[in-house]
């Protein structure tokens, strides 16, 4: 077999880096809007995450897991580099992972403290992800510059966590509630747009190779199609963002903008998996295992697929009520 | 900082991280089935307190499950972070096998668990059935690869090195290593033991409270007598896998037998105050030739001493004190499992008994904590067994990352396991809500 497992398994840590992204993105953009809702509310907003943040949350394991053991070179140089924002984020999704279940079997005050670490824990996780992936696109440089670049990174991506839990709770919320997240949908659109255009000028500013990768015409034409086309679906996404418009409109507008930024980006890096230090062949695992791997995704990822569609199929249409209740 | 303090820094907060997580799937494995059990006897019998038994124990279920991923996530980041040399030399044959893990376990018990726990009136009966078997399928599988990653790195077989990087030659070979069945069967069976014993104590710390209770009187008398059934089996499979330690890795045993030089008719060491200094057990109470009895079958069998394995053996103490804990904890699970079956069929407990098992809710953890701890640091100094050392496979991570991250996790734990008792403890007390159908 003459496949390119590198290429292989750096498509496939893509994928479950994107689906996680997409995934648990709106799960923390929920969280991170907790604090502007009515507590009745909040419960409707917790209920329509229930019951996926869970496998959600897998995603990140694989995507991981797969740089774990496709490149495990790699590995050791990113989350070496960025072990503090890593803590940073792990506590953040501990927080939030539990207080899922804590905010509900609490009582009185520990309740209010464990909504309130619900908030905390999506917002620091967000925060902690967009810094690493800043930190990530320019090879890890040290400066103020490029602290400044992460931290901006850092606040586009919760900009951007917030448009996609406010989409979905458009598509599975109603009345006043849904009022609200089209409302909430604007602003993280907005915020995100923002995001979106200082990090587009700093990269290439930041980076000489994603600058080279951009920046060469004719090629340069043609990859215009990019944020061309990002520039149609957010303005589709505002435009959707109307009571008469279907309610699966915007969630799917987010995606896409989300679908396409990662294409940019991973048009920007490949075929690194570290900035301008080390390739995704430097990086691999022996043939032997990435092989015994791949013939194991080959078969398990289409019923992952299955019965990912089963629970989301289960638990379609608008949430009524509080989890448990 | 040097190079000992930093290997000390990761191992505590590798240790710590692992010996906090374990607690919760160590629960929620044996759990799972009980939950399969639960759901088959609503659906049998429809008599409303076996349901209102299953909810309330699915949401136990959810909190430790709960507890058990996130802190999953960590372990999942660490083994990088702390233990890159691990990845570089043996990577090729760990990642696929927790890559395995995620593939076939963790989607499937993640997914099927938000059906289990929310979607019970929204699919059909059967298919809430199958549901509630799949994430109990799920916790079973992952405890499968996981254990096998260990086992292999107690009793690594199966592979072939090239250019300094371990390969699997044999994947079968990897998998079912010389270890693996026994540590995979003690395991699963100290995890039923842990959740029957979670479910009786909790159950009895309810009827403390609200005596007559028919759902904590089902759930109580399910959690004595499935402890009744598995303890002895139990203590079957653990003498089975002390053998089999015996023959793959002897210094562990010499470690928890307190056995420091070879010698003919070893005795049973009972209790002792190990002393690594002189290498000698003070104030010990010993049977005479009683190790060689139980290990070889034969009192004037050798048995091999710490002395042979000089310096390649791991500390005494900890796995000494260790086994011992274990064994007690075992001992008296069984006494009281027997005792309490036997009283149950004679009608409604006495309270003494009742705080019997209250006092034993969670005995399951400390016994396979004590567990864990003899089998890992009983494999010292090594972290693959006469492969890779534990000192050549610590990080570059700065001592100050390290203790800053590793303040982080000691606080948020703590925060958890507060609030899981509180919690667990509040929800017991309670207890099931029958709900009344109009």
């Amino acid at each position: 077999m003459n496949l390119d497992l590198a290429v292989v398994f750096a498509v496939l840590m893509g994928v479950s880096i994107l689906a996680y992204v997409v995934l648990d993105g709106y799960d923390l953009g929920v969280g991170m809007l907790m604090p502007a809702a009515t507590p009745t509310e909040q419960d409707l907003m917790v209920a329509s995450i229930g019951p996926f943040w869970d496998a959600n949350e897998t995603w990140l394991v694989l995507g991981i897991g797969l740089l774990l053991v496709a490149f495990p070179r790699a590995h050791g140089v990113v989350l070496g580099e960025l072990y503090l924002p890593v803590a940073a984020m792990l506590i953040g999704l501990m927080l939030r992972g539990v207080a899922f279940e804590f905010r509900i079997k609490a009582e009185g005050w520990h309740a209010e403290l464990w909504n309130w670490l619900f908030w905390f824990g999506s917002f620091l996780a967000s925060l902690a992800q967009g810094f690493m992936l800043g930190r990530y696109i320019t090879g890890f440089e040290d400066g103020v510059g490029y602290w400044l670049f992460a931290l901006l990174v850092g606040a586009s991506v919760c900009g951007g966590y917030v448009l996609l839990g406010a989409t979905w709770l458009v598509l599975r919320t109603e009345g006043e509630l849904q009022h609200k997240a089209r409302a909430w949908a604007r602003w993280g659109l907005l915020w995100v747009a923002l995001g979106v255009a200082l990090v587009s000028l700093a990269t290439p500013l930041a980076s000489e190779t994603v600058r080279d990768k951009w920046f060469d015409f004719p090629r340069t034409l043609g990859l215009m199609l990019l944020p061309a086309a990002s520039l149609a679906a957010g303005m589709w996404l505002w435009r959707s963002l109307r009571p008469e418009v279907a309610d699966w409109q915007p969630f799917a507008g987010a995606v896409a903008i989300y679908v396409l930024a990662f294409l940019g980006l991973a048009y920007s890096i490949f075929p690194y998996v570290v900035v301008d230090r080390m390739t995704i062949w430097d990086a691999a695992s022996h043939d032997s295992a990435l092989r015994f791997m791949f013939w194991g995704a080959v078969i398990v990822l289409p019923f992952i697929a299955g019965y990912t569609v089963f629970a989301y199929r289960v638990f379609r249409g608008k949430v009524r009520g509080a989890l448990y209740k | 900082m040097d190079a000992a303090e930093a290997l000390l820094l990761a191992r505590t907060q590798f240790g710590l991280n692992i010996a906090f997580h374990i607690l919760f799937p160590s629960l929620t494995i044996g759990l799972a089935w009980f939950l399969v059990y639960f759901r088959l006897r609503y659906e049998r019998t429809h008599d409303a307190a076996w349901l209102a038994t299953y909810k309330l124990w699915i949401k136990v279920f959810a909190l430790s499950f709960a507890m058990g991923v996130v802190s999953g996530i960590v372990m999942s980041f660490q083994f990088g972070t702390n233990w890159p040399g691990f990845m570089n030399r043996v990577g090729n044959i760990a990642g696929p096998l927790l890559a395995y893990e995620v593939l076939t376990a963790f989607f499937l018990e993640a997914t099927f668990l938000g059906v289990m726990l929310f979607g019970m009136n929204r699919v059909p009966g059967w298919l809430h059935i199958f549901s509630t078997v799949m994430v109990a399928v799920g916790t079973s599988l992952s405890a499968f690869w996981i254990l096998a990653l260990n086992s292999w790195m107690q009793t690594p077989v199966g592979h072939v090195v090239v250019d300094g990087q371990l390969i699997a030659g044999d994947w079968i070979e990897v998998i079912f290593n010389p270890s693996f069945p026994y540590r995979f069967m003690h395991m699963m069976l100290a995890s039923g033991l842990t959740a029957s014993f979670a479910i009786a104590g909790l159950s009895a710390w309810r009827l403390l409270k609200a005596p007559g209770d028919a759902s904590a009187m089902k759930t109580l008398r399910a959690g004595v007598l499935v402890a009744a059934v598995l303890a002895p089996v139990q203590i079957f499979i653990g003498d089975l896998h002390g053998l089999n330690t015996l023959q793959h890795q002897p210094a562990k045993i010499a470690a928890i037998e307190g056995i420091w030089k070879t010698e003919k008719g070893a005795p049973l060491v009972l209790f002792a105050v190990p002393n690594e200094q002189q290498r000698r057990n003070d104030y010990a109470i010993e049977i005479p030739k009683g190790a060689a009895l139980v290990l070889k079958h034969d009192a004037d069998a050798e048995l091999r001493g710490l002395d042979e394995f000089e310096p390649d053996r791991p500390p005494v103490a900890p796995l000494f004190y260790g086994f011992r804990l274990m064994v007690g904890i075992g001992m008296g699970m069984l006494a009281l499992a027997w005792f309490g079956a036997w009283r149950l069929r004679r009608g409604a407990p006495p309270r003494a008994l009742l705080w019997t098992f209250a006092a034993f809710t969670f005995s399951g953890w400390i016994a396979t904590l004590a567990g864990w701890i003899v089998t890992e640091v009983g494999r010292q100094p090594w972290l693959v067994t006469g492969v890779l050392r534990t000192a050549d496979a610590v990080g570059h991570i700065s001592g100050a990352q390290l203790g800053a991250s590793l303040t982080g996790y000691v606080l948020t734990y703590s925060l958890m396991l507060l609030a899981y008792f509180v919690v667990l403890t509040h929800m017991a007390g309670k207890g099931a809500v029958t709900e009344v159908r109009k």
